[in-house]
């Protein structure tokens, strides 16, 4: 089993609204030195068998019809391995070394 | 006079519109977004509410819904199309209006009467009105800000595309102040505000959104 990261985020010439409030409760709550935050969207997508060209080109298709708006959106895909380790297991550990 | 008014999970305004289609002398037909049957109509409008919760992306999901199919083939073929608030949204998402709408500039929900500048009035939803007539609507929303690129922007104004654009204060954020556009035949036609909403001196803002649904009905006996 293979496991697709998308990631969908607004143009850059895109307001957005939501990373601004983010932002200035981060400035409330005394997190000095943020200079923007800008709020996307992540897609996990666990695929049967392994990932060739062919199944790459349709989760590119489906990242274009669906999950984003190509007017508004811009979006990334990538493959990851085995979802118990990787970048998703160190983000685990870096959770759990700061409490 | 038939005009279909979908509803998908999440619609709110769809009675709203049906009544208002009465009151302007038409035969409001309800129609259901998992079928691919619009029953015999001879337009069709989108109304306003939060389609499937407004997941993914305001009008997202709906336009993939079973209806949207042969919604999307009647207005190639010509019959008039009004899309609502969502339904502007779903319009957008269908590629049968271009541009997108996102959320409100001043990050809050907007409800109150609003005044409009009727920019298009030879359109199969707007024939009722004089060029430049300035009407007030209500307008509720949270995700009404019109975004297109500058080219996409500059055909729409050369084409007369630009249907209504909003007096006063810009309530979302809108690039250039546009509440409505139309495609190019004038048949599909998107709107921020609410006209379903004014329809009835007893409620809501006067009698000004009452144009929109008499202005289908001839255009809809022609298509």
């Amino acid at each position: 089993m293979a496991r697709v990261v998308v990631d969908v985020m607004l143009k850059p010439e895109i307001l957005d609204p939501q990373g601004k409030a983010v932002h200035g409760a981060l400035n409330r709550l005394g997190f000095a030195g943020v200079n923007q935050v800008r709020q996307g969207k992540r897609f996990e997508i666990e695929l049967d068998g392994d990932v060739d060209d062919a199944r790459l080109s349709e989760v590119h298709a489906f990242a274009e019809q669906l999950l984003s708006n190509p007017v508004i959106e811009d979006y990334t895909v990538r493959v990851e391995g085995d979802a118990r380790t990787g970048e998703a297991g160190l983000e685990r550990a870096a959770d759990g070394a700061e409490r | 006079m038939k005009v279909g008014v979908v509803t998908f999970p999440g619609s709110l305004d769809d009675h709203d519109a049906m009544r208002a289609v009465r009151l302007a002398g038409g035969e409001p037909v309800s129609l259901w977004h998992g079928d691919r049957d619009l029953k015999g109509v001879d337009a069709v409008v989108l109304p306003g509410g939060f389609s499937y919760g407004d997941y993914l992306r305001v009008g997202a999901i709906a336009r993939f819904a079973p209806v949207m199919t042969e919604v999307i083939e009647a207005a190639d073929r010509g019959m008039p199309v009004l899309g609502i608030c969502n339904g502007f949204q779903i319009l957008c998402e269908s590629h049968l209006l271009p541009g997108a709408l996102v959320r409100n500039d001043r990050q809050r929900f907007v409800c109150r009467d609003q005044r409009l500048r009727i920019e298009n009035s030879q359109t199969a939803w707007t024939s009722a009105y004089f060029p430049g007539q300035e009407v007030t609507l209500v307008i509720k929303n949270g995700e009404g800000g019109y975004v297109a690129d500058d080219k996409t922007l500059d055909r729409l104004e050369g084409e007369g595309r630009v249907l209504a654009r909003y007096l006063d204060v810009n309530p979302n954020g809108s690039l250039r102040d546009i509440a409505g556009v139309c495609n190019e035949k004038g048949n599909v036609v998107g709107l921020m505000p609410h006209p379903e909403h004014a329809v009835d001196e007893l409620c809501g803002a006067g009698t000004d959104g009452l144009g929109f649904f008499s202005s289908v009905l001839p255009a809809a006996v022609a298509h």
